[in-house]
């Protein structure tokens, strides 16, 4: 065998980088022969750019992001894999104080126990504040092709607020999003963690919801990959994916939480106390001060196929983007993100043909309001 | 002849901002304004309307920005330089050199290159800068440690200053390693040692 292989990838400083972050310092892709060279980026934009013009082989990507490359969308769009799932889960809803307070006064006490019942409160206040002839809402989200801005959507749907009209829907990067709930140039954000908990902690806001309750187990950070690269180095690519599932399983395991947001407060990662950490790792989340809720998959590194892509989800992506209007409703479109998810690569890095849980039809069993 | 273009730059980086703002207008743009914060950008946006807006590629405002223009009204909706890709070239230089920029849909490409040839050539030269200086402080430092190691090994071998530096030279050569890496695993063993 020759040399080890050498691929840079760029994530963005979140809690779901972990996987990224623990093969290159952890030593799992060593193990596997890969160097992985790993660059902290501060917007999505750059690492789309940083794909399109190949300074990056791959990276830590939104779920959306490779479809909507291989679908056209936006600036420097390269046909793009994306043959690893990285993390499940792992964003919260977080709403100001005043709409907290709002919400306390129009709905029952545990409102928050599922998204069903916090979207009836959160529409109530919707409500209260059309009679009373008040601006709508301003909602932030972390990038337009995001499961944040897709799962808030929905979400918001589901309870009776049309997105757009009953409130604002913004673009904010994450680090921002507290700062801006404290000082109220927004009234609620959908970010990955830490922000959720950041927001809670500095006394900013409350989490009312989480993207685990309203899409259980839905994809939300990939492996993307550009596609030249897969083709050129399909023995790479094999190794690494092997390498990011052995870094996965190690992420998942409870016993090395405390290991991990160690390696993740780190100021070159991403810079935030351990203590902002362990609550989304361990799924224990402080969604109000001094009020704690256990959430079931809040955040998913691995274990029960986490890892494989799965076609159906791809679609379901895209049927969020047309939904909304960021891509053209078409059967080619489909077959573009059915594609984009293709378990191939994995199963043939993992010696498997491993299989996706059953999910009857097309909308995912996970969501909250599936039996509906 | 065609209107002056508008520019607006974006950029935390004070000191690189001017440099930019500065060779752009020597080379005749004259509207050239400057964003060092973005708060309250996207009102300075709709007031100003540019025609080029060139933005620092580490900014994290970046997919604000990028949705801003997907959905204002208010101003022409601007697309980012990217968007022709018929010069590979010219768009992996400005990704290299820290530079996106977002033009007025439909303005000619003829009009935009030269503004952006300024901006990434700029970049350079700032971050060359910024480099060199970090090199010279290394470099001083490096010349202070090693001094410090010499000043450890005259005192604990009774060497002359000269022989210090041959000793220190050697160990280097023998080891494969740079003079200052040795001064200074020296001089932190020493440290540790105590007796300094």
């Amino acid at each position: 065998m020759a040399g080890p292989s050498f691929v840079r990838a760029g994530y963005v400083p979140l809690l779901d980088s972990a996987v990224l972050i623990a093969a290159a310092e952890k030593g799992f892709a060593e193990e596997r022969g890969v160097v992985l060279s790993l660059q902290r980026e501060t917007s999505w934009a750059t690492v789309r750019d940083r794909i399109g013009v190949g300074q990056f082989d791959c990276a830590h990507m939104l779920a959306p992001m490779p479809i909507a490359a291989n679908l056209g969308l936006g600036p420097l769009p390269v046909p793009m894999l994306a043959p690893m799932v990285l993390a499940l889960g792992g964003n919260g809803i977080t709403v100001s104080n005043a709409v907290a307070e709002t919400m306390d006064r129009c709905a029952p006490e545990g409102f928050d126990e599922t998204p069903a019942s916090a979207g009836r409160a959160f529409a109530a206040v919707v409500r209260r504040r059309v009679e009373a002839g008040e601006a709508p809402l301003r909602l932030a989200v972390v990038h337009p092709h995001s499961s944040h801005n897709y799962d808030l959507r929905y979400w918001l749907a589901a309870s009776g607020v049309v997105p757009e009209k009953d409130v604002e829907i913004t673009v904010l990067p994450p680090p921002l999003m507290p700062d801006a709930l404290a000082g109220g140039g927004i009234d609620g954000f959908c970010a990955g963690e830490p922000w959720a908990t950041i927001a809670v902690q500095r006394r900013a806001g409350r989490i009312v919801t989480s993207r685990a309750e309203i899409w259980r187990r839905g994809p939300e950070k990939v492996l993307g990959v550009r596609r030249a690269f897969a083709e050129e180095n399909p023995e790479t690519l094999s190794s690494l994916v092997m390498a990011l599932c052995d870094a996965a399983a190690w992420c998942a395991d409870p016993e090395n939480f405390e290991t991990l947001a160690g390696l993740l407060s780190a100021p070159e990662r991403i810079d935030v106390a351990e203590a902002a950490l362990m609550p989304g790792l361990a799924g224990r989340l402080e969604t109000a001060p001094g009020r704690f809720r256990q959430i079931a998959d809040f955040m998913v590194f691995a274990g029960g196929g986490a890892n494989r892509p799965d076609p159906r989800h791809g679609r379901w992506l895209y049927r969020q983007m047309t939904r909304w209007g960021d891509a053209p409703s078409s059967d080619a479109g489909l077959r573009i993100a059915d594609e984009t998810f293709s378990p191939t690569l994995f199963d043939a890095a993992m010696g498997g043909t491993g299989t996706n849980s059953p999910e009857a039809g097309e909308r995912p069993a996970g969501l909250f309001d599936a039996e509906d | 002849m065609s209107q002056p273009l508008t520019i607006l730059l974006v950029d935390d980086n004070g000191l690189r901002s001017s440099i930019i703002e500065e060779g752009l207008r020597e080379a005749g743009y004259g509207n050239v304004s400057v964003v060092t914060t973005v708060a309250g950008l996207v009102k300075r946006i709709e007031m100003l309307e540019p025609d080029v807006i060139v933005v620092d590629l580490e900014n994290p405002n970046r997919d604000q920005l990028e949705h801003f223009f997907q959905v204002s009204r208010v101003v022409k909706r601007p697309m980012a330089m990217f968007v022709d890709r018929s010069d590979t070239a010219e768009i992996e230089a400005a990704i290299e050199a820290g530079v996106s920029a977002y033009v007025v849909d439909g303005l000619k490409k003829e009009r935009i290159k030269p503004i952006l040839e300024m901006a990434i050539s700029r970049f350079n030269a700032v971050s060359r800068l910024s480099r060199e200086l970090a090199e010279a402080r290394s470099e001083l430092a490096e010349r202070k440690i090693i001094d410090r190691a010499k000043g450890i090994l005259m005192k604990a071998k009774k060497l002359d200053e000269a022989g210090a530096y041959k000793l220190l030279r050697r160990t280097a050569m023998n080891e494969n390693r740079r003079i200052g890496e040795v001064a200074a695993s020296l001089v932190s063993a020493y440290t540790l040692l105590g007796d300094d």
